[in-house]
C-alpha cells in the first residue's frame, strides 16, 4: 500500500505519518493501515460528534424558543389576569378641583354641612395610651367623636359597652351611633391606633350623597369577599348604617355571635353583613390612584419608598391628601399633628373651595 | 451508543438553550421579575435624569433651574420671594458622607436654594463638592467654615444676597427663611440662627441648627480675616464665628416669628414638640430666649431642624411640602414681609423701583445702629 500524496482527509493523518518518521516501505504500510483505522475511527467520531453537535444545536434553539413562548404566555396571562382583577375592585376618588371651582356659594355651604363626621373610636383599657392620644389629637377634628370601650377606665371618658367580644362591641357601637347621630350623615370607625386627618376624609366624601350606601376604606380581598381593612379606618354613609342596623336583626345571615369554631375577624363579618344588603367595599384613593387609607406609619412608608423608589422617594410614597396612618407612637403623632396642621412653606397657597376651621379646645394644631 | 449520545445531546442542548434565554430575558427585564437589583439600576438612571432637569452644574456649585412647584398650588408669593431674596446654601459635608447624607440633602431641601455648594475636604466634580484643603474631623470645623465663607464670597459673592451654612444632617425650609429675611436688607450687617447666650455678649448662633449671613456680614467676616481682627481662635466653629461677628460689628439677629416662637431648631421636631430634652442638658443654659417645650416650641414657619437622618429628611419633606389637611384654616396667619408689598404693586415692576426701596431700608438700618457705625 502506498501513501498517495494529496489523499489526506484530515491534517491529523499526515502529521501522524510524518511523526512516525516513515515515508514508504513495509513499516509504513503497517503505520498507514493503523493510520487508516484511526482515521476511520476519527471519521466516525467526527460524524457522531457532528450529529450530536447538530442535535445539541437543535436542542439549544428549541429550548430558546420554548422559553420565549413560555414568557410570552406568562406575561399575557398575568396581564389579562390583573386586568380582570381590577375591574372587580371599586375605586372611589375625591371630587376634582375643576368641579369644586364651579360650585356656588350656597352649594358650598350645603356641602360643608352635609359632610360632617361622627367618629366611633373603639377602645380598650389595654390601649390606654393610644386612647389618650386619639382623645388629645385627631378626634377633636370630628364633628362628634365618641369613644366606645369594652370596659370603663377611670382615666378617660367613654361609653362602656361592657362587651369583650369585638364583633358584638362593634355592633352595639354602630347601633348607638346611628341612634345618636343627630343630623350627622357620615361615620368613621377606627381603633385608637389609627390616626386620621378628618378634613381629608371630608374631602373624599364631599360630593357623595350619604343617603346612598357607601362603605369606604382600604379594601382587601378574602376569597370572593371584598372587605375594608379595620386597621386603616372604615367610612360608612348614613344609608349604609341604616341597612346595617336592619341586617343586624337577621341572626342567620348576620349573627351576633359566630357559630363557627374559629373567629372571623370583625372587618370580614361587617363586609359579609353589608354584602347581604347590597353594599360593597370601595377603595379610597386620590386622583393619581394612590391609596388614602394606610395601616402603616408614615416613617415605615417612607422607608419602603426609599428602598423601592430612591429617585423620587416622597412623590412615590404617599398621597398629599392621605386620610389615615397606623401604628404610630404618641410622640410620632404629635409630630404628625404639627406636620399636617401647622408646618408649611411660606408663599405656597392652596385656594381650597371649602374652609374647615380649627377645633376650639386644642393647642397642637 | 450512538443513538443515546445524540438524544442526550439534544436534551442537554434543550436545557442549556432554555436556561440561557431565560437568563437573557431576565436581564432585558421582559419577564415579570421583582428583582431589586434591576429596579435599583433603572432608578439610578432616573435619578441622574431628574438631577439634570433640576440643576445646572457650574464651577462646583449647583444652580437651581426650577424652583419646585406642587400640583394644584399657587406659588406666586414664594416665587416672588425666590427672585428677590437670593440665598446661597453651603452644606458642610465630607467624602464619607456624600452617599450617606449629602445625597439626601441634594434630593430634598437644597432644591429650594438659589445656589447650593457642598463643602468637603476633597474636590468631587461629579457630585459636585468643593475641596478646601482641610482634613476631616471636628477640629477642622472652623477651618472649613472660614475657607467656605471665603470661597463663596470669592466665587458667588455677586450671585446671592444671603449666605446660609448648614450641616448634612440639618433640614432647612428655605421658603420660610426667605419670609424672615425679606424684612431685612442684605446690606445690613446682621446674621440669624438659633441664638445661644454664653461666652459672647450679644450671643452667637448654633452651628448645627444652621445660620445665615447677610452680604454685608459676609464682607465684614472676610475683611476681618484680612485685617487679622478675626483669626482661627478655636475649633468650636459656631462660637468662634460668633466672636468674630461681634468684633466686626455684625448684629446677632432675632429669628423668632411674630409670636416669639423659635424658627431655627438644634434638634429634631419630636424632641422639641414632646419636650424630651432633659433638664440637666446643656441646652437649658444655652438658649438666649426663654425655652418653650410642647407645641409652642416651634413656629409654623420653622426654618431648620438638626440631627435629621436621611429617612427623617424625606419625612420632613413630606410633612412640609406634601401632606396637608384640605381646606384647613391655619391658626397662625403670618403677616406679609414689609418688602413684599412693593414687589406686588402693579406699577412698580421695574427693578429700579425695587432697588430704591432697598436703598430706603438700608438708610433705615443705618439709623437703627449708630453705635455699630461708631465702632467701625
Amino acid at each position: 500500500m502506498r501513501w498517495r500524496a494529496g489523499e489526506t482527509d484530515s491534517r491529523t493523518d499526515t502529521t501522524f505519518l510524518l511523526f512516525s518518521g516513515c515515508v514508504y516501505g513495509n513499516e509504513c504500510d503497517v503505520v498507514a493501515s493503523k493510520c487508516e483505522q484511526s482515521s476511520v475511527l476519527l471519521k466516525e467520531l467526527r460524524s457522531s460528534m457532528m450529529s450530536e453537535g447538530s442535535s445539541f444545536m437543535k436542542g439549544l434553539i428549541l429550548g430558546g424558543i420554548f422559553c420565549l413562548v413560555m414568557s410570552f404566555f406568562e406575561t399575557f396571562n398575568s396581564g389579562t389576569h390583573s386586568e380582570g382583577h381590577e375591574h372587580l375592585h371599586h375605586h372611589l376618588k375625591p371630587v376634582s378641583k375643576d368641579e369644586l371651582q364651579k360650585l356656588s356659594e350656597s352649594q358650598m355651604s350645603d356641602w360643608t354641612l352635609q359632610v360632617r363626621v361622627y367618629c366611633l373610636i373603639m377602645v380598650t383599657p389595654k390601649l390606654l395610651v393610644h386612647w389618650a392620644t386619639a382623645n388629645d389629637t385627631w378626634s377633636k377634628h370630628c364633628d362628634k367623636s365618641v369613644f366606645y370601650t369594652s370596659e370603663s377606665s377611670k382615666a378617660l371618658e367613654a361609653i362602656d359597652l361592657q362587651e369583650q367580644d369585638e364583633w358584638a362591641r362593634l355592633r352595639k357601637a354602630i347601633k348607638h351611633a346611628y341612634e345618636n347621630a343627630g343630623d350627622l350623615r357620615w361615620f368613621f370607625v377606627a381603633r385608637p391606633t389609627t390616626y386620621a386627618i378628618i378634613e381629608n376624609l371630608k374631602y373624599l366624601v364631599l360630593d357623595k350623597d350619604p343617603s346612598q350606601p357607601f362603605y369606604i376604606g382600604h379594601t382587601e380581598k378574602s376569597g370572593e369577599l371584598d372587605y375594608v381593612e379595620y386597621d386603616s379606618g372604615i367610612v360608612l354613609s348614613y344609608e349604609a348604617m341604616r341597612r346595617l342596623i336592619e341586617i343586624f336583626k337577621d341572626e342567620d345571615r348576620c349573627p351576633e355571635r359566630g357559630h363557627a369554631l374559629w373567629k372571623t375577624p370583625e372587618e370580614k363579618q361587617l363586609a359579609t353583613c353589608l354584602k347581604y344588603t347590597g353594599v360593597f367595599a370601595e377603595n379610597g384613593e386620590d386622583a393619581q390612584g394612590k391609596g388614602l387609607f394606610n395601616k402603616k406609619s408614615v416613617s415605615s412608608l417612607i422607608s419602603d419608598s426609599m428602598g423601592q423608589n430612591p429617585a423620587d422617594v416622597v412623590e412615590a410614597c404617599c398621597s398629599d391628601m392621605a386620610i389615615t396612618f397606623g401604628g404610630m407612637s404618641p410622640s410620632q403623632i404629635q409630630v404628625l399633628m404639627y406636620g399636617v396642621y401647622r408646618l408649611r412653606p411660606y408663599g405656597h397657597d392652596f385656594h381650597d373651595s371649602l374652609t374647615f376651621l380649627p377645633p376650639n379646645d386644642s393647642d397642637n394644631d | 451508543m450512538k443513538a443515546l449520545g445524540v438524544r442526550s445531546a439534544f436534551y442537554v442542548g434543550f436545557v442549556v438553550g432554555t436556561c440561557t434565554l431565560y437568563v437573557l430575558l431576565r436581564q432585558v427585564g421582559f419577564t415579570r421579575d421583582l428583582g431589586s437589583g434591576e429596579a435599583h439600576e433603572k432608578s439610578l438612571l432616573e435619578m441622574v435624569e431628574e438631577e439634570n432637569k433640576n440643576w445646572k452644574k457650574e464651577r462646583s456649585a449647583l444652580f437651581n433651574l426650577n424652583h419646585p412647584h406642587h400640583a394644584g398650588e399657587d406659588g406666586t408669593l414664594a416665587d416672588t420671594l425666590y427672585k428677590h431674596v437670593r440665598i446661597l446654601c453651603w452644606v458642610m459635608t465630607g467624602p464619607n458622607n456624600l452617599e450617606k447624607k449629602a445625597r439626601h440633602v441634594k434630593a430634598t431641601w437644597s432644591r429650594h436654594c438659589n445656589i447650593v455648594v457642598f463643602i468637603s475636604s476633597v474636590d468631587d466634580p461629579d457630585f459636585p463638592t468643593v475641596g478646601l484643603n482641610t482634613k476631616e474631623g471636628r477640629d477642622q470645623l472652623y477651618w472649613k467654615t472660614i475657607r467656605a465663607f471665603h470661597y463663596v464670597m470669592d466665587k458667588h459673592g455677586d450671585e446671592a444676597d444671603w449666605f446660609l451654612k448648614a450641616d448634612d444632617d440639618t433640614y432647612v425650609i428655605v421658603d420660610n427663611l426667605r419670609w424672615i429675611l425679606a424684612s431685612h436688607s442684605p446690606e445690613d450687617p446682621v446674621y440669624f440662627g438659633r441664638r445661644f447666650k454664653p461666652y459672647v455678649k450679644q450671643g452667637y448662633m448654633s452651628g448645627g441648627a444652621g445660620y445665615v449671613l447677610s452680604k454685608e456680614a459676609l464682607r465684614r467676616f472676610v475683611e476681618g480675616f484680612r485685617t487679622k481682627v478675626c483669626t482661627h481662635t478655636s475649633s468650636v466653629e459656631d462660637l468662634a464665628l460668633g466672636q468674630c461677628m461681634e468684633k466686626v460689628g455684625v448684629v446677632a439677629g432675632d429669628s423668632r416669628d411674630t409670636l416669639q416662637r423659635e424658627t431655627f431648631h438644634p434638634f429634631v421636631p419630636e424632641s422639641h414638640l414632646t419636650g424630651t430634652v432633659s433638664k440637666t442638658f446643656w441646652y437649658w443654659n444655652y438658649c438666649y430666649y426663654p425655652i418653650v417645650q410642647g407645641p409652642q416650641c416651634c413656629s409654623d414657619l420653622a426654618v431648620s431642624f438638626h440631627y435629621v437622618d436621611p429617612s427623617h429628611m424625606y419625612l420632613l419633606e413630606y410633612y412640609t411640602y406634601h401632606l396637608r389637611a384640605f381646606g384647613y384654616k391655619y391658626r397662625y396667619q403670618p403677616p406679609e414681609p414689609n418688602v413684599i408689598q412693593d414687589f406686588n404693586a402693579p406699577d412698580k415692576v421695574e427693578t429700579g423701583d425695587i432697588e430704591e426701596k432697598l436703598g430706603v431700608d438700608q438708610q433705615e438700618g443705618e439709623k437703627k445702629s449708630p453705635e455699630l457705625n461708631e465702632k467701625l
